[in-house]
């Protein structure tokens, strides 16, 4: 990404950014409520005005987004139902089974969305971004909503399913980048500036007690008091 | 349950006020005398009924079928919002029901006018229920299918259209509850047959028990439409929360 200037509403909500961001890994965006992350995962997604999509983009926003009247599956394959392309939505199928099967959905295949919990709705909605197969995926705070323990499962999910992966995850949660991030970067100031890469050691998901992740986190918590 | 006794209720206090005040019948018949007349004349009402229902049906899949079209046309295209859409919210502003003479004297005084009558008075809230469904897509799902490279065309047939289905399912209900009106009043400004028809004329000669055995008919036929209306309506949307369940 380079030198982007990310307007919304009339704020100027970044200016002159350029940020890189690794391939086949997940760099979390950190920042407190408001300092434009979601801004900055819509530009990406080209879903802001007079913006380009980064290429061929996979978007998972905060809530699930599952359609109420397609099954679970359908829903899974939206994106190729969308598209129109009846050769490769029936190639797609077995992925859309197998991913919805990971995401221990193997049993609700053909219900519709709301008789499921916030969960599952949810990891059907992982299911999606992933089925769509896209270089990049794009994640806004996905596990935001749900309540902790729910939160800590999907987040060892998801580490496992985006393996590989060129992640882009916004979230206001230090412990979830520093379970999930392969590297960190804090977002803070208006309009906002991007801090240095934080790359904290072991692979992802690190283990939410581990000592030293939590020592991280109260640094990442006290670097976002003092920057705001 | 407790409607049905609040009705029962209802009418034996009519037959007891009938009875007490010493009203003649061709003022208020009692109950008692309208549901003699509904057995007596059984096959006369019927047969008008036939008529009216056939009216209010064809009246009500054509305003339905009209109207959705026409909402699925402002919603796809730019032009037709801009050139017809304000024509169509300013024609609201006509009583409908001023045009009956007019349709007649088009139409004749067969099933054509009644038809036309009704389908008119649906027009409208079929048109703006569906409209205001489509035009009020979740934001979310259209930014969805927005990077999945979705053509306006499929953002519109598999996510706006469906979306719009609660809405449109209580522009049904709202058309199922209208219909019947159309369907009546054309039938009293010139007709030759129908529930409205046998009303003014059994009034004209005095026959009011008659014409409450119409009426009684033409409430058990609203209702009819209504629920078969209302069925309809739930089947579209089976992952809709409904009123009283």
């Amino acid at each position: 990404m380079r030198s982007a200037h990310i307007v919304l509403d009339g704020h100027v909500v970044a200016e002159n950014l350029s940020l890189d961001f690794a391939g086949g890994r997940t760099t979390c965006l950190l920042g407190r409520s408001g300092v434009g992350k979601t801004s900055l995962l819509r530009h990406l997604a080209g879903l802001l005005p007079c913006t380009e999509a980064a290429g061929p983009v996979a978007y998972m926003a905060q809530r699930d987004l599952l359609l109420p009247w397609l099954s679970v599956l359908d829903n899974v394959l939206l994106g190729y139902r969308l598209r129109r392309d009846g050769a490769q939505h029936r190639a797609a199928e077995p992925r859309a089974r197998a991913l919805l099967a990971e995401v221990g959905l193997g049993d609700r295949l053909h219900d519709l969305p709301h008789t499921l919990s916030g969960g599952m709705r949810q990891r059907a909605a992982l299911a999606r971004t992933l089925c769509e197969d896209r270089g990049i995926v794009l994640m806004d705070e996905p596990f935001g909503h749900l309540d902790a323990v729910t939160r800590l499962d999907l987040q060892d999910l998801a580490a496992h399913l985006l393996q590989g992966r060129t992640v882009v995850m916004v979230t206001h949660d230090p412990l979830e980048a520093l379970r999930l991030g392969h590297e960190i970067r804090v977002l803070s100031g208006m309009p906002f500036s991007v801090g240095p890469v934080i790359a904290p050691p072991g692979a992802v998901p690190r283990e939410p007690g581990d000592p030293a992740l939590l020592a991280l986190q109260a640094r990442l918590i006290g670097e976002l008091r003092r920057l705001s | 349950m407790r409607p049905l006794v609040t009705a029962l209720g209802l009418i034996a206090a009519w037959e007891i006020l009938v009875w007490l005040a010493g009203l003649p019948p061709y003022i208020l018949p009692p109950p008692s005398r309208v549901g003699v007349v509904l057995v007596e004349r059984f096959d006369l009402l019927i047969e008008q009924a036939s008529w009216t229902a056939g009216e209010m049906f064809l009246g009500l899949v054509l305003g339905l079928v009209l109207g959705s079209a026409l909402a699925v046309i402002f919603a796809a295209s730019a032009a037709w919002r801009r050139w017809a859409l304000p024509l169509v919210v300013v024609s609201q502003a006509i009583p409908v029901i001023a045009i009956a003479p007019l349709l007649v004297l088009w139409l004749g005084y067969g099933m054509a006018s009644k038809v036309a009558m009704a389908a008119l008075i649906i027009f409208f809230p079929v048109v703006s229920s569906l409209y205001d469904g489509l035009r009020r897509t979740d934001p979310g799902w259209l930014e969805l299918a927005r990077t999945m490279d979705a053509s306006p065309r499929a953002v519109l047939l598999q996510i706006r259209l469906p979306a719009a289905l609660p809405a449109f399912a209580s522009g049904v209900r709202i058309a199922a509850a209208v219909a019947p009106i159309g369907a009546v009043i054309g039938e009293w400004v010139g007709a030759s047959a129908g529930l409205g028809f046998l009303m003014t004329q059994s009034l004209a000669r005095g026959q009011t028990p008659l014409a409450f055995a119409a009426l009684t008919i033409l409430c058990l036929l609203g209702l009819a439409l209504y629920a078969a209306a209302d069925r309809l309506a739930r089947r579209l949307v089976p992952w809709h929360p409904h009123q009283g369940d």
